[in-house]
């Protein structure tokens, strides 16, 4: 279980985060959701142990997060972050690995290849396996990046996977996919937080949301308490039509079109023509 | 699998060169006369053991011979750890003036301990020089990482500046200070500038043993954690590690080896670079293979290359920092026309 209370963070006088406060039990997907600045990446940053809030405490089954010895924390939460850069030329299996080096020490275990193996099956890029990692494209790395923290988690249920915003590489297919990988770990007993920026992904996968709005807790329910037009107008300023799913009885979000008037583009700059002619003169 | 034919193939090779470089020299010794002497030396007993033979091996050619097994393995080692930290292949301990900043320290150790410490006994003033150059290395490695660090990553151009800027700055005292060298001092600078593994004796090769046995078994124990250094501090953080003790212990160790190895042996260029970008470009970039790997084939390109530099052009003896860098300077142009495209976008 996981407990945030009251957390604050500011850097200089710019509050980034304010009062935010909420709990995750093992089993749940939690999407958060809310417009750019936020404070939905400081916020998951702040779960990770990454960054360390103005104030406020952030507890992780018994021990708050600040007690964790580094190596026992990191078998217990990972987080799977937008930008990944891996400068040298290793192999998949190898960058894989690395998500288990946590649970051994010098020399892989049985249960660590296993692992490995598994989530690469999982991920789809077994086929990708002796290749270079620098010679992916952005969505095979991405997976990648995707499988490795899985892997790290990979025999610890009940432990934290965090994801910044999974999906923004990939193709429909693999956002799918990916939503869905999340979804049945939530179901094996994960806590699975992710940031997401797709409304509809949030609405098929999660099993809650919660909303930001400059940096406060906006709402916070499931997808059909959370997702109304006027929820969605609050947070995001955009007109929606909410309709409901009749085969999962999940909503579905489907933004209205926005229209502007042509005569907003008139400009007091002189037209090309003008300008030819006054060449020509 | 692949692996272990690299280390096999290093480790015959090695033995190859060691022999070659007790046999072949100014004088020529035959093969079946070192194989006696060497028997001789680890206790076996050979009567017949040509004496003059016997006084060159043990000597000038022994204490030379561990001198650049030694300092070898320490550069091609500190030059994985060091392009391991930097998250670069071209981090160099010489292009970024760590090899100057020691040099510069054992120059002022040098001239500070003929006039004040004269009277330090021989063993203990090798130590202090030893440290010295550590201690130089080290400054310039931790300010060459801070300058060039953004966002969490060395920028390569900022690095390779910075690189120039040290070695223009630490060349310039070093110039200044040779200046006002007397006779003696000056022969003992110039040795520096040049790098050679002429000075070998008995003394020197135990004074720099521990400083670089230490580095040479500790760090590729810290081979995993430097692969999960490549992903980036913060995955690093994530992964139970802490970066920045990783980064310190990685840095004083591979300091520790270059330092004590300029020390004796003076800046000998682009070991460092050429050793790990061969066992990279052969045998994967797992550290935790490149570190062991690079302080073998770092053995064997320095012996390699003293051998040459002894038989040339010999009875003259080549600097053998002449040697590395004409086979080092065209891999690093090569390394960098390869990655130009990745380094400067």
């Amino acid at each position: 279980m996981l407990t945030a209370t009251r957390l604050n963070y500011a850097i200089g006088k710019h509050c980034l985060l304010r009062d935010v406060s909420f709990q995750i039990q093992p089993g749940e997907l939690l999407a958060i959701l809310g417009a750019n600045g936020a404070g939905k990446s400081t916020l998951i940053n702040i779960l990770s142990g990454e960054k360390k809030p103005s104030s406020g405490k952030v507890r992780l089954f018994d021990k708050e997060l600040g007690d964790y010895l580094p190596h026992e924390l990191a078998r217990k939460r990972t987080i799977l972050q937008q930008h990944n850069s891996v400068q040298l030329g290793f192999s998949v299996e190898e960058v894989l690995l690395m998500g288990r080096y946590p649970h051994f020490k010098h020399r892989p275990s049985k249960i660590d290849l296993v692992a490995v193996e598994e989530a690469m099956e999982i991920c789809g890029v077994e086929h990708l396996a002796e290749r270079s990692y620098p010679s992916l494209s952005g969505g095979e790395q991405q997976r990648v990046q995707y499988a490795r923290i899985l892997c790290q988690v990979w025999d610890q249920p009940e432990s934290l996977l965090l994801m910044d915003e999974p999906v923004a590489a990939l193709d429909p297919q693999y956002q799918q996919q990916t939503m869905a990988i999340a979804k049945a770990f939530s179901q094996r007993g994960f806590m699975v937080v992710a940031v997401l920026h797709e409304i509809n992904l949030a609405a098929q996968y999660a099993d809650r949301i919660l909303m930001l709005k400059g940096g406060r807790k906006w709402l916070d329910g499931t997808p059909t308490e959370i997702l109304t037009p006027a929820h969605i107008y609050s947070i995001f300023n955009t007109d929606v039509d909410v309709i409901l799913n009749k085969q999962t009885l999940k909503p579905i979000v489907i933004p209205k079109q926005v229209n502007l008037a042509i005569s907003s583009f008139n400009s007091l700059l002189p037209s090309i023509a003008t300008c030819e002619k006054e060449v020509v003169t | 699998m692949k692996k272990l034919a690299i280390y096999s193939v290093l480790i015959c090779s090695l033995f190859l060169v060691i022999f070659s470089s007790l046999t072949f020299g100014a004088m020529h010794i035959p093969f079946n006369e070192v194989v006696s002497i060497l028997g001789k030396f680890f206790g076996a007993h050979y009567a017949n053991v040509n004496t003059t033979y016997e006084g060159i091996i043990y000597i000038i050619r022994l204490p030379r011979l561990l001198l650049g097994l030694l300092v070898g393995a320490a550069l091609g080692i500190s030059g994985a750890a060091i392009q391991g930290i930097f998250r670069n292949p071209l981090a160099e301990p010489g292009l970024i003036g760590i090899s100057a900043g020691a040099s510069l320290m054992a120059v002022i150790v040098i001239s500070f301990e003929l006039s004040l410490l004269a009277g330090l006994s021989n063993l203990l003033g090798y130590y202090l020089l030893a440290f010295g150059a550590f201690v130089g290395a080290g400054i310039v490695a931790f300010l060459v990482y801070n300058i060039s660090r953004t966002d969490g990553r060395a920028n390569v151009a900022t690095m390779l500046l910075a690189g120039i800027a040290i070695n223009a700055f630490a060349g310039a005292l070093t110039g200044l200070i040779t200046y006002l060298a007397d006779e003696q001092q000056l022969r003992t600078i110039t040795f520096w500038m040049l790098g050679s593994l002429g000075g070998a004796t008995w003394q020197t090769v135990w004074s720099v043993m521990p400083f670089i046995v230490i580095p040479l078994t500790i760090l590729p124990l810290l081979g995993k954690s430097l692969n999960a250094f490549s992903l980036g501090e913060t995955q690093a953080n994530i992964l139970g590690l802490r970066p920045n003790r990783v980064k310190t212990q990685v840095v004083i160790l591979a300091t520790l080896a270059v330092g004590a190895s300029v020390a004796v042996s003076g800046i000998i260029g682009f070991v460092g670079l050429l050793v790990p970008h061969i066992i990279r470009l052969t045998g994967g970039v797992d550290h935790r293979f490149v570190l062991p790997a690079s302080a073998l084939m770092g053995a064997l390109t320095l012996t390699l290359a003293d051998v040459l530099a002894r038989n040339l052009a010999a009875p003259i003896e080549l600097p053998i920092g002449v040697i590395t860098a004409l086979l080092g300077s065209p891999v690093f142009l090569y390394i960098l026309i390869r990655e130009k495209r990745k380094l400067f976008n």
